[in-house]
């Protein structure tokens, strides 16, 4: 039997010397294949004798096996080498930088942000947001707001005015946003809770003024709203807007015309050095005024003011969105210099809720 | 408004404390801005007394002084001024005290060689006066040693508050006392005005010259002469009083006017009656008049302004300023007192369009009160009398003070209606009788008069505010606002959820927001298709804010130029905010405006290993374009897009997206080169604009339910065409024409290749077309496949002219 053995042997080491996977396939064509060295040895089993037949038949067919798995094993240990040296040969610099993509890169301006900000919060009280045009009537923005003509508060507001049309009257930019009260009240009825971001203009320019601005107004008409809830509108309001557990708030009695009684609110607060943190310390800021409307007002959009009563308020969005986030210069706000917007600015997809977190 | 603390004594009895004092006139809104002691940087200054003045051995001019400053040992002290002599008594400041002219501590200095271990100042160094030709000199007796702010008569804190425009009552001390005394400070004194008779009948006689339509210019008009006054310096109580409050002792005559004016809220003009011919009187002015006013200035009056005239013209503007000839001065023997009312708005008017701000205008705009009339008159005169001796004439009066009662019905529950705060009827009506008000009547309802001196009190709610201010808005318990549903509907229109979407989406495609100015340069608005003279402001902050903005881009445009000089040459900004075609509502729109600059495309600016980003170009304003479209909810695929834009566009690199030629949504685009030079701007800019209330409002079907998803479970078939046609053949002809061949088959054509070159020819292009062709109910066979090919073919060829590229 030393032939089978020789053979084995043979083959085995013939096996073990291929060096890849095609002359491993080779070796086993010519081993195993059709006309391969143990399928002949297999075609010589028909002429032996029944008894002969069984024991060389069991040999053949055990070398073979053994030949198989070897086949097999070597292959398997050539794909795992073919396999490392392509993954070596494949090899990137991984730290070469990436472009960041459109998502890195876009920012919402601060005041965008805050105003969804406000928007998320009042809406959870039952606060729809209204708007209207920036260019106004006298009408709108001062004498339906029970400002009397020629009353220094109106000389106070610094207005932006255009030239007069062919029957006199001047149009001009609206310097709140308290003339949408009055366009609320005359198009829709009681109960009304609205709030009113946008733009008011000022003619009025120095550190802490530019001539165009952000305001948020507020306004609840119904047949009881009062002072009472007033307050805790603007202290739940000032609570998730600054995301802090409790504010101190002070009311100080103030004028508006357009408001009786009328209010500014001072919120606690602890400067060091340049921040201000609110909900903290012993020191006030000022930082809306607010009142009950004016029976006048009311009375100028067509309510009994002995029926119905509410309240009004309004703020700087700029001015609390400096307070919250640290911008330390309003005039930056509208300079559109990107290494501010990039820094100061929200990425897209910074959707402030009340579920999520205003500022997640 | 400014008092000092001394000052609101004389009219508010009270042990309360200065911080006392503040916190409360802030708490009833009278809000406190400063609180300054002018005495508090005198605290360190002593009295010395000079008790030898040697010549200085180095110097001429200077003297070698020891002071006794009750330190013990005497000080020596270089001194310069002419006064030092032995014997003076003045005032020493030692070494390390701060000189308030200087706001330096002073140090040990050595003067000529001689040491000086301090300093006798003069009144300009401490702030008291110009004077700086000598040192201080107190009188011999003057106590050495005592702090000199002691000495002065301590320290009188100034206290300077926000006045509203609601409270002219205020502008005067006793007003402030009245309300300090509700609040509970403290008893307002009283202070009953004294008649005083005349000795002989006015000499100057006194008219009214209106007609009915114009006599509320100037109602009542009071006056008397006080002969044979000595108009000198006022004495030093009220020059210090004055000069607390930031104004200049003029004269004890011009002082009083000044004093009342803060103290009462009382205006009074005071003329040397020598300088007065015939009838002094108020009327109109007339064209072609004027005077020389105390300002300096001269004015030229008009039929608007209420003028104070004699027989020999205007003498000045009534209730803002005198005028210079008919003053007071040092020389004056015989002083004619005025005491009149002017009407609120036309002073305010006059004084707005002649620019003069005065105390009197200031008051007499907000409303002074009309009772007051004789009794300032009163007051003045006694003063006068007092100060500068004389003789007072009878006090005469033409017309009569403007008194009308406001009489209010007050139900007391209006208090809780409107603060919610519940009081008891005794403390609501004390309350207000400690302000002033009379109330009458029993249980809720109550009648309320208004006291003559709050012209801002008219109704109901003003009661109530009266009522909470003094007795504290801190009493108001917060009570929560009632929900009026259990969950929160939708808030936002449709405007609004678009406004906020479009600034996402473009945050999301890689630009920064912007906030730009609502109004640009006028050259800047004609550019992009505004600049209306109805637009224009007609008092523009600067000439560069002229003009109400037709468009974004002007202001981004802008804003990229102002980044592009910082360096940042590669700027993509965004903005969503209001656009003006007009000056009515409907005329403002909500702009989505997008402008990339240099090469910030959507993938990334500038260079790169793997890859550098060309310069931008229209197609990438065309894909911020439809990407907002898209996310606004508007199927692109409705949209056309037509060749061209308005002409701050580049003529062929720019389109206009619309539904039909009138319902135009936006535009995009390279912007006009001519436009970027205007602008001193370089390109390349490129710009999509679109108007968000021209997008139509989806129907509302009804229902959220999405159509069933109708996919094939068939394979589709891809087949690729190249044409060849005209270089003016848009694609989206090619493309249209495609989907059109074979309906429902065909269900996408994308283009692939755009090709132009020798191999098609000049003047020709080679677009290649992908046809996605989807089988619904059969695979197709290669029969079907070659029918419809051949009617794509022939379906493009006879819409453009195309040839199948060979």
């Amino acid at each position: 039997m030393s032939d089978l053995t020789s053979l084995e042997t043979e083959i085995l080491s013939a096996v073990d010397a291929a060096a890849d996977e095609a002359s491993l396939e080779a070796v086993r064509v010519a081993a195993l294949g059709k006309k391969g060295s143990v399928s002949d040895l297999l075609k010589t089993l028909g002429a032996m004798s029944p008894d002969e037949r069984r024991t060389r038949g069991a040999a053949i067919n055990e070398t073979k096996d053994r030949v198989a798995a070897a086949i097999q094993a070597r292959r398997d240990v050539l794909k795992r080498a073919a396999l490392e040296a392509r993954l070596a040969r494949e090899t990137l610099d991984v730290t070469l930088p990436v472009r960041p993509g459109p998502l890195a890169e876009g920012r919402i301006h601060p005041i965008s942000q805050v105003i969804d900000e406000i928007t998320a919060i009042f809406a959870d009280m039952g606060f729809a947001v209204a708007e209207g045009p920036d260019i106004e009537t006298d009408h709108y923005n001062f004498t339906a707001l029970n400002f009397p003509a020629d009353h220094p508060a109106r000389e106070m507001h610094d207005t932006f005015f255009f030239n007069p049309g062919e029957d006199g009257s001047r149009l001009l930019l609206r310097t709140h946003t308290s003339p949408v009260q009055i366009r609320t009240m005359e198009s829709q009825r009681p109960p009304i809770r609205v709030i009113i971001p946008g733009r008011t203009y000022r003619c009025d320019s120095d550190a802490t003024h530019t001539p165009m601005f952000h305001q948020v107004e507020g306004l609840v008409i119904d047949r009881h709203s009062h002072f009472g809830h007033l307050k805790w509108v603007l202290e739940e309001f000032l609570k998730a807007f600054f995301e802090v557990e409790s504010v101190k708030t002070r009311f100080r009695p103030s004028f508006f015309p357009f408001t009786e009684p009328s209010m500014e609110v001072d919120v606690g607060c602890r400067r060091s050095g340049s921040e201000i943190r609110i909900g903290e310390g012993d020191d006030w800021l000022e930082i809306l005024g607010c009142g009950m409307v004016h029976p006048n007002v009311i009375r100028n959009c067509g309510l009994d003011p002995d029926e119905y009563q509410g309240f009004a308020w309004g703020m700087g969005i700029d001015r609390i969105a400096m307070l919250k986030y640290g911008m330390p210069d309003l005039r930056a706000f509208f300079d559109a210099d990107v290494r501010w917007l990039k820094h100061y600015g929200f990425r897209p997809l910074d959707l402030p809720s009340l579920f999520g977190g205003l500022t997640g | 408004m400014k008092f000092t603390l001394s000052w609101l004594k004389d009219h508010l009895d009270t042990e309360a404390s200065l911080d006392d004092v503040v916190e409360a006139l802030t708490m009833i809104g009278l809000e406190v801005e400063a609180v300054t002691d002018p005495g508090a940087a005198l605290k360190a200054f002593r009295i010395a007394k000079v008790l030898t003045a040697d010549k200085h051995p180095n110097a001429d001019k200077l003297r070698l002084l020891s002071v006794d400053a009750g330190l013990g040992e005497p000080v020596q002290v270089v001194c310069g001024a002419p006064n030092a002599r032995a014997g003076l008594v003045g005032v020493f400041a030692s070494p390390g005290t701060v000189i308030p002219s200087s706001g330096e501590a002073l140090a040990v200095g050595t003067i000529r060689g001689v040491e000086s271990r301090g300093m006798m100042c003069s009144e300009r160094e401490l702030l008291l006066s110009d004077e700086h030709t000598g040192i201080i000199e107190l009188p011999e007796d003057a106590p050495v040693g005592v702090s000199f702010a002691d000495y002065r008569g301590g320290s009188d804190p100034v206290i300077e508050i926000a006045i509203t425009p609601n409270r002219p009552d205020c502008l005067g001390v006793r007003g402030i006392a009245r309300d300090l005394a509700a609040r509970g400070l403290g008893r307002l004194k009283p202070d009953p005005v004294e008649m005083i008779p005349g000795s002989f009948p006015n000499p100057i006689p006194v008219e009214l010259r209106f007609t009915e339509e114009t006599a509320s210019a100037c109602p009542v008009f009071a006056a008397r002469v006080v002969k044979g006054v000595r108009n000198g310096p006022s004495p030093q109580w009220m020059q210090d009083r004055l000069k607390a409050i930031g104004l200049r002792p003029i004269s004890a005559l011009v002082d009083i006017t000044n004093y009342v004016s803060y103290d009462r809220g009382r205006p009074l003009h005071v003329y040397d009656a020598a300088k007065i011919t015939g009838t002094l009187h108020a009327r109109l002015g007339r064209e072609g008049e004027s005077f020389v006013a105390l300002d300096g200035r001269t004015y030229a009056v008009d039929a608007e302004a209420c003028v104070i005239a004699d027989d020999a013209g205007v003498l000045g503007f009534g209730g803002i300023m005198g005028g210079e000839a008919s003053g007071s001065t040092e020389a004056t023997t015989d002083v004619l007192i005025e005491s009149a009312w002017f009407d609120p708005n036309r002073t305010a008017r006059t004084g707005r369009r002649f620019g003069i701000n005065s105390d009197a205008r200031y008051r007499f705009e907000r409303g002074v009160d009309p009772a007051f009339v004789l009794a300032g008159l009163e007051l003045a005169t006694r003063m006068v009398m007092d100060l500068c001796g004389g003789e007072p004439s009878e006090a005469i009066m033409a017309g009569q003070p403007p008194i009308s009662v406001k009489v209010i019905d007050f139900p007391l529950s209006e208090v809780k209606r409107l603060s919610g705060l519940d009081l008891p009827a005794t403390e609501i009506t004390a309350t207000l009788e400690a302000l002033g008000f009379e109330v009458s009547g029993f249980g809720d309802a109550r009648t309320v008069t208004v006291p003559s001196w709050r012209p801002d009190v008219e109704g109901k709610a003003d009661l109530v505010e009266e009522v909470v201010r003094i007795v504290g808005l801190d009493r108001v318990k917060t009570t929560p606002l009632p929900r009026l549903q259990s969950v929160g509907a939708k808030v936002l229109t449709p405007i609004q959820i678009r406004t906020r979407r479009a600034k996402r989406t473009l945050a999301a495609r890689g630009l920064v927001e912007a906030v730009t100015w609502s109004f640009v340069k006028k050259t800047e608005a004609e550019l992009f298709g505004g600049g209306a003279p109805a637009l224009a402001l007609a008092n523009p902050i600067s000439a560069d804010m002229s003009d109400m903005r037709p468009s974004l881009i002007p202001g981004l445009a802008a804003a990229v130029r102002r980044n592009v000089a910082r360096g940042f040459d590669d700027v993509a900004l965004f903005e969503v905010g209001q656009v003006f075609a007009g000056t009515r509502p409907e005329d403002q729109f909500t702009a989505a405006t997008a402008v990339r600059r240099g090469t910030s495309g959507l993938v990334g600016a500038g260079r790169h290993w793997a890859g550098t980003a060309e310069a931008v170009g229209v197609y990438d304003a065309k894909a911020d374009a439809l990407a907002l479209l898209d996310q606004l909810g508007f199927d692109v695929a409705r949209a056309q897009v037509a060749r061209g834009a308005p002409s701050w566009f580049h003529p062929g690199r720019s389109g206009t997206i619309q539904l039909g030629p009138q319902t135009v949504l936006g535009w995009f685009g390279e912007l006009h080169p001519a436009v970027l030079d205007s602008l001193d701007v370089a390109g390349p800019i490129v710009a999509a604009e679109i108007l968000l209330e021209r997008i139509p409002l989806p129907k509302d079907k009804g229902s959220r339910t999405k159509p069933p998803l109708a996919a094939s479970d068939l394979m589709p078939v891809v087949r690729d065409f190249a044409f060849v046609v005209d270089d003016g053949v848009e694609a989206a002809r090619i493309v249209k024409a495609a989907l059109g061949a074979a309906k429902p088959l065909v269900t996408d054509v994308s283009v692939f290749d755009v090709y132009r070159g020798e191999h098609v020819g000049a003047g020709r292009k080679s677009v290649a077309i992908a046809v996605t062709l989807t089988p619904t109910d059969r695979t197709l066979t290669e029969d079907d496949i070659e029918a419809v090919s051949k009617s794509v073919v022939a379906a493009v060829a006879k819409a453009t002219g195309a040839t199948l590229r060979g």
